[in-house]
């Protein structure tokens, strides 16, 4: 199907039904019970799960099929939300040109920016990147404030010319990002007994230009083209005594991946119309780098995975505070309810990085595959009995899967 | 004029001078074998053959075309592959992805932008590794994971990824270190074969005699980094500076 072959057409399915039934998928729990909290599905979240899983599935390209790891990433995201906001200031709030251009130009910029760092390999490069990243935050931050906005960042005016809109009429009211005429932000709203379900445009339209960005990454991963990057990860030597070239290999990948980021950038500013400079800063690289590694690098469903994961932490654990625990516990006597909340303070709202990197290293230690290897794992449990003849190998055998 | 000529090729490592005024002339289509005590520098003689290292001093030269100062990958496109003395292949990979490669640069060259189709779909790239790989009595592996290899086995896919380029030089460093009799034997066949139905020209360095006699036609002893004598192997076998060279580090 789609010139995939079975396992990948299978994969695919599964992650666009996923996408699609997300807004159910995510609020499990009735609106007032004590569970409400732990639901994901409002649009906000939602959005930041596709968007960041794009950018984690273009990073993945890069990191996971060839070994260079970028710690530099969110340059190109950052800058392909500035080359947005400025499609939508000086052209129409329609997201669709904004995404365009903020491919193109997220793809230029790592296209200077990888071929420089590409001269080296290992921590150097990885160091290159970073000082890339943190030469255009700085940038972003204080030197091109007329650019970008500086400090305060930027934000669609009304005293912004918007030669489409103008011209054509459209967009006015308020100028809110449209796809078309279709506010971003808009939600419908379905409550079935208890349960309440939203289904947000900007989300939908995030998650379509997901579903094609982990499909063209399908077919990355089984192209030749795939094939010579994870030559590059495994032997670059042979392979360049093979006759081979490498750096246009990794310069390809490196600006696929930048395209990604761009891509997620630009996305980032359809759903919710503004910039600031902290969107390249490091930790944000560094994020990205989490999510592959957390979620499997190399593999095609990890990063998405990792996306999700760390989103989900960082906009739900990060919200439970003290009386929220305290009414967990309530049920327990006073000495032992105290000393729970006591123990478990310390892992939830602010320092949800806490039990975030907790898991990071726990991750790391036992499951170097990532969530994926201990999916796997469990799934391979199941399937001990009716075949055992080639248990290790066969995982062995299909390192991209 | 041979295919490959080394002019007064010299390189030094610190104090020690691996390679000291080497020349040589190796003609096409033929099996020349360098030998030579441990340390003589005969990997360092294929070395800056292939772009690995550069030479301090002279001149190499393949089908008339000047070779130093050429990046590996563009010597490989000019015809020449290299078998190593440990082995080199992509350990990460299936043993069936590791002939691809070599038939992918064979056909697209040192860069193709080739994103979209499936390797699966390029049938006859395909074809040709799975041939190779039954050339050489692999096929039966070929979706194991390569690095889980046995040593000889290792040796045997990095031939045949040497082999499927149809190189017009091919170097092989020691090709049957490691192996047993039998898969040694095997690998004497299957040169004997490749040499037979193609034109090829190999420079073979091997401690094993049974290899070199049953191939070469032509061999160069090799010692301090000197060439000490180039004959026939029936010259060779009794010629007085060789067994100096060997019994002389025998006996020390
Ligand atoms: N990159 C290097 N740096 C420093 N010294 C080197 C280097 N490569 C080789 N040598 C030295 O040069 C000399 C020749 O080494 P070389 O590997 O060419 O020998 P060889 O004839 O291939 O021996 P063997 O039969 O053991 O493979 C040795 O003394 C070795 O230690
Ligand atoms: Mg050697």
């Amino acid at each position: 199907m789609l010139g995939l072959r079975k396992s990948d057409a299978t994969l695919l399915l599964f992650v666009v039904a996923i996408t699609i039934l997300a807004p159910f998928i995510l609020n499990p729990f009735p609106t007032n019970s004590a569970m409400a909290q732990f639901n994901g599905g409002y649009p906000d979240l939602m959005q930041r799960f596709v968007i960041f899983g794009i950018f984690a599935i273009g990073f993945n390209i890069l990191f996971g099929l060839t070994g260079y790891l970028s710690f530099g990433h969110a340059a190109f995201l950052g800058v392909g939300s500035y080359a947005a906001i400025w499609m939508m200031k000086l052209l129409t709030m329609n997201v669709i040109p904004a995404i365009i251009i903020s491919v193109i130009v997220a793809g230029l910029f790592s296209l200077v920016v990888g071929y420089i760092s590409l001269r080296r390999s290992g921590i150097y490069f990885s160091i290159l990147t970073l000082a890339f990243a943190q030469m255009s935050y700085s940038l972003a931050y204080s030197v091109l404030t007329p650019i970008t906005g500086g400090e305060t960042g930027l934000q669609p005016k009304n005293t912004d010319p918007r030669i489409l809109d103008t011209l054509f009429g459209g967009g006015g009211a308020g100028g809110r990002a449209n796809f078309f005429g279709l506010d971003m932000r808009d939600s419908y709203f379905w409550s079935v007994g208890d349960w309440s379900f939203v289904f947000n445009t900007g989300y939908y339209v995030a998650a379509i230009l997901m579903i094609a960005a982990f499909y063209l990454s399908i077919r990355i991963f089984r192209s030749p083209f795939g094939l010579m990057l994870r030559a590059v990860k495994s032997n670059q030597q042979r392979m360049n005594y093979t006759g081979l070239n490498s750096r246009p290999y990794t310069l390809a990948a490196f600006v696929i991946s930048g395209m990604y980021a761009g891509l997620a950038g630009g996305l980032l500013v359809a759903m919710d119309t503004q910039v600031g400079a902290e969107r390249m800063f490091w930790t944000a690289s560094g994020e990205v780098v989490l999510m592959a590694i957390l979620g499997g690098a190399g593999t095609l469903i990890g990063p998405v995975l990792g996306a999700g994961f760390i989103k989900y932490f960082e906009n739900i654990v990060s919200k439970i505070n003290e009386s929220i625990l305290q009414g967990w516990f309530a049920a327990l006597p006073d000495g032992l309810s105290d000393f729970m909340v006591a123990v478990i303070y310390p892992f939830i709202g602010k320092g949800w990085h806490l039990t975030l990197g907790l898991l990071f290293m726990l991750v790391v230690i036992f499951l170097p595959g990532g969530l994926v290897e201990g999916g796997q794992r469990i799934a391979a449990l199941f399937r001990r009995k009716p075949k055992d003849n080639d248990g290790g190998m066969s995982a062995q055998a299909t390192p991209a899967e | 004029m041979g295919i490959l000529e080394v002019k007064n090729v010299n390189k030094r490592f610190g104090g020690l001078q691996a390679l000291g005024d080497v020349n040589l002339d190796i003609q096409e289509n033929t099996v020349h074998a360098i030998i030579g005590p441990n340390g003589a520098g005969k990997s360092t003689l294929l070395n800056c053959l292939i772009g690995k290292l550069e030479p301090d001093t002279g001149s190499v030269t393949f089908d008339g075309q000047p070779v130093l100062g050429r990046k590996p990958h563009e010597i490989n496109q000019m015809g020449i592959s290299r078998v190593f003395q440990t082995p080199e292949i992509f350990n990460d990979l299936t043993v069936m992805e590791n002939v691809l490669i070599p038939c992918f640069a064979k056909r697209d060259g040192a860069f193709r932008m080739h994103a979209v189709g499936s390797v699966a779909s390029e049938s006859d790239v395909m074809e040709t590794a799975e041939k190779m790989l039954s050339d050489v009595n692999m096929l039966a592996k070929k979706d194991v994971h390569s690095g889980a290899l046995s040593r000889g086995d290792k040796r045997r896919l990095e031939m045949a990824m040497c082999l499927v380029q149809e190189p017009k030089l091919l170097l092989l460093d020691e090709p049957t270190a490691g192996m047993a009799r039998a898969d040694t034997n095997n690998t004497i066949e299957l040169l004997k074969e490749i040499k037979a139905s193609r034109d090829i020209t190999m420079v073979i360095i091997e401690h094993d005699m049974h290899v070199v006699f049953s191939l070469a036609q032509r061999i160069t002893v090799l010692a301090q980094g000197t060439p000490l004598v180039e004959d026939t192997p029936e010259k060779i076998k009794g010629h007085p500076k060789v067994k100096e060279a060997y019994l002389g580090e025998a006996a020390a």
